[in-house]
């Protein structure tokens, strides 16, 4: 057998664009097979990478919970949440290889006896199916259990890959609650796994559109000579969902908007809009970046003045009438909870000083969207009469994320007459299918990089830690001061939302 | 779908722009245009290959339809927005003196400034790159596989007119069984010896396989026969024991190598839709097919 750093395999030609990435010989192991996550995203993206074609041969999956099951129990439970929810055509074929490699093993995570079988499971598995070695461990647990599960980990000898294999593991928002906590959370990881096999994953940036920021701003000439604040007025970014907590309220009372939200996809989406170019866009350097620019990130000093929460009262949303947050089963009757977050940032540094950013999320709003609006100054001088452009305002650049992914330029235009008189146009520009319809679901991306150990998707726990030494001190100073203003469901926020962006002489865009 | 009777290039660009007006979305966001020279009877399942691979590629369809080239010369055109496309589409035929002047009723239609692929689903011109409408295209799409006469030598004739830009399905085709092959030399890297592949007696993809694996692995590469369907096996010697990735039922594969358990892996031949949208995926020259072409003809004439 050929080895050593000069062996380079013949059939791999980087101008061989059409050869896809598969992974080398792994499995998965997964922890928490019951939940929400597991049965709606990892295991239909773990299929439809299958169906694909991206996964090694032999590829298996192990799951890990406490029940009762055989291993066909387990991949009836597999094979319901893929007919369900995977993104590709069912097919028997690969249905049939894949689950040959299904295996279950029963166990609480304090219970020693199963953590032995699952060393014996994953030993079984390299054997027959020849995984060699190679196993992600994901903990789509709550995270007060990742302690013991990594700990357990640990002490069997799971965590420990043997030379030239590898172990990950795989966790999911929230990485913790605070900044404190966060560090814990990082601290318990980092004792049993190293830095590099840690994967977070925050499935904003598996999305092709949030991608495509990159490619927007870092491949085009004409929009990074006006992608600072002698052009841009102030940037907002929305995420909007008009669902409402839907019987999440175990995680989501006591959580809320900020930490729920905020803190990781707008904050991370914030940082892709803003930061400086990578020197490329390997996972070092974008890190290096974004990490740059959270740490630019400035709160201001009036924290009463320029954020706003709310949380949502009944009302009609979109033509059905829902109840109101503290009516939602499971919710204290007393809940603070915040169910709309609004914060004003500023940025440091010479590219974004005086350009203040808006970030905003709510449930039970208007209607489900996620946007980036660049909003620009208006032109130094209007060679038009004060009645000529009366209906212009400000110029924009509205990255949609999604649904309806594109973008949209509105500038000034003349209405067709014989005065002159302007008035703001859109030019949309929209994916097609292109990204929604036949593109990969974010986790089937998120996933394979995993396999792939390819990291340059995955926020590092300093950008985790950062984000929120950003926003704790606003949290604390909700903490310390009154409650959340209710607001009715199916509307755009509370009304201190919109005083807090009018104190600046700004309003919000309705999305 | 309007009907245009006995029109020019002119009127179906206006109707192009008036469809769009009626449908309410005067910007379509295509990114290329797409032309298809075809015949009546295949014009229908092509423009549904079309309609399907436009989801990844929203595109300016063109349909042409060469007809008898004797007579008066009349143009007819189909021309819509809508109903699953993702972009315009216009099924163009011609009949009479124009057939022969094909390329001066599709070059006003091109969509400005973007890529143009042309697209023969079944008999392509020998020489694709001076074809009056593959002059047109950056990338020309032919396939062997779908030829009607000369089957046999039709991947060799594509081969031997290559020049940068075609490209045939027979080497699309292949992809999933290139990037298997590749994965399993990242995984045990072995110095191959030899080997071979095996396929029913006329497969162009197997051809290509073999002329792959010559030229990057630098090995004689057997080409063996078989009932099919497509290619059965491909088999790649070391001083270890073999590689074999073998498919007797053209969906699912058995997965060999040494000191490894068997495995199972979905191996599934694609449909036209698929093969297509991967075709419009890249629009420059695909230099491993250039190489590949290259290699087929040394070994076509040693």
């Amino acid at each position: 057998m050929t080895t050593g750093a000069a062996w380079t395999n013949p059939l791999r030609d980087p101008r061989d664009r059409r050869l896809p990435r598969i992974a080398g010989p792994c499995g998965m192991v997964l922890f928490g097979v019951t939940g929400d996550l597991s049965r709606k995203k990892v295991m239909p993206a773990i299929y439809d990478l299958a169906n694909r074609g991206l996964l090694p041969p032999g590829f298996s999956l192990v799951g890990y919970a406490r029940r009762d099951w055989a291993n066909e129990d387990f991949a009836q439970v597999v094979h319901s949440a893929v007919k369900e929810h995977a993104r590709t055509e069912f097919r028997e074929e690969v249905w049939n290889q894949l689950a040959e490699g299904f295996r279950f093993v029963p166990g609480d995570f304090s219970d020693d006896h199963a953590f032995s079988t699952l060393r014996r499971t994953i030993e079984e598995l390299d054997e027959v199916r020849g995984t060699g070695g190679n196993h992600a461990f994901y903990l789509a647990i709550p995270p007060g259990f990742f302690g013991d599960v990594v700990g357990q980990l640990k002490e069997h000898g799971l965590a420990e890959p043997a030379p030239g294999s590898w172990r990950r593991v795989v966790v999911e928002k929230p990485f913790g609650h605070d900044e404190e906590s966060a560090r814990e959370l990082n601290a318990t990881l980092a004792e049993v796994f190293p830095s590099g096999s840690i994967f977070r994953i925050d499935h904003y940036l598996g999305k092709e559109t949030v991608q495509n920021i990159l490619a927007t701003r870092f491949a085009n000439a004409m929009f990074e000579p006006i992608w600072n604040s002698n052009y841009v007025d102030h940037v907002q970014i929305t995420m909007a969902e008009d669902i409402g907590i839907a019987g999440r309220a175990g995680y989501y009372d006591g959580i809320g908007a900020a930490r729920d939200v905020i803190q990781n996809h707008l904050l991370q989406l914030m940082s892709l809009v803003a930061m400086e170019e990578p020197t490329s866009f390997d996972a070092e350097s974008l890190r290096i970046e974004k990490l740059k620019l959270l740490n630019a990130v400035t709160l201001p000093r009036r924290l009463d003045l320029t954020t706003a929460r709310g949380q949502y009262a009944a009302g009609w949303q979109g033509g059905e009438k829902v109840v109101g947050f503290l009516e939602e089963e499971g919710v204290r009757k007393t809940s603070a909870t915040e169910t709309y977050a609004a914060i004003t940032l500023h940025v440091d540094n010479r590219r974004w000083a005086g350009v203040p950013f808006y970030l905003r999320t709510g449930k039970r709003l208007g209607r489900r969207v996620t946007e980036v609006a660049i909003v620009f100054k208006p032109a130094p001088h209007l060679p038009f009469t004060r009645a000529a452009t009366e209906e212009l305002t400000h110029n924009a650049l509205v990255i949609r994320i999604q649904p309806d992914e594109g973008m949209t330029v509105r500038f000034g235009s003349k209405v067709p007459g014989t005065q002159m008189e302007i008035r703001d146009v859109n030019m949309d520009f929209a994916y097609g299918g292109t990204f929604t319809e036949s593109s990969a679901e974010a986790y089937e991306r998120l996933i394979l990089d995993v396999l792939l150990g390819d990291p340059p998707l995955f926020p590092r726990h300093a950008e985790v830690e950062r984000s929120w030494q950003i926003l704790d001190p606003v949290l604390d100073h909700w903490a310390r001061k009154g409650r959340p203003e209710p607001y009715e469901a199916g509307t755009w926020g509370p009304s201190s939302a919109d005083a807090m962006i009018a104190r600046d002489g700004r309003t919000w865009r309705r999305p | 779908m309007i009907e245009l009777i006995d029109t020019n290039a002119a009127a179906i660009a206006a109707e192009f722009v008036a469809s769009r007006l009626r449908a309410g979305s005067p910007a379509m966001s295509m990114v290329m245009t797409l032309v298809i020279v075809v015949d009546e009877d295949e014009a229908e399942d092509a423009m549904q290959v079309a309609r399907q691979a436009s989801h990844e590629h929203p595109a300016r369809v063109l349909g042409v339809i060469l007809g008898d080239a004797r007579g008066k010369p009349q143009i007819n055109a189909q021309v819509g927005t809508g109903a699953g496309w993702t972009g315009e589409t216009a099924l163009i035929r011609l009949q009479g003196e124009v057939v022969k002047h094909a390329e001066s009723v599709v070059l006003p239609l091109l969509l400005p400034d973007s890529p143009v692929a042309v697209w023969w689903p079944a008999d392509p011109p020998e020489d694709p790159a001076t074809d009056p409408l593959g002059r047109l295209g950056q990338r020309r799409i032919t396939d062997a596989a779908a030829a009607t006469h000369r089957k046999s030598k039709a991947i060799h004739v594509q081969c031997a007119s290559y020049h940068p830009g075609n490209s045939d399905l027979a080497w699309t085709r292949i992809t999933p069984w290139r990037a298997l092959l590749a994965a399993a030399l990242d995984q045990q890297p072995l110095k191959i010896t030899g080997g071979s592949v095996t396929a029913e007696r006329i497969s162009p993809s197997a051809d290509l396989l073999v002329a792959w694996l010559s030229d990057r692995l630098k090995v004689r590469i057997e080409r063996k026969g078989s009932g099919g369907p497509g290619i059965t096996e491909v088999r790649l010697e070391s001083k270890e024991g073999p590689i074999v990735i073998s498919r007797r039922d053209g969906r699912l594969a058995t997965y060999s190598s040494p000191d490894r358990p068997d495995r199972p892996v979905a191996l599934k031949r694609r449909q036209l839709p698929e093969l297509l949208a991967e075709e419009l995926r890249r629009l420059d020259e695909d230099d491993v097919y250039a190489a590949t072409a290259r290699r087929l003809m040394k070994l076509h004439l040693a």
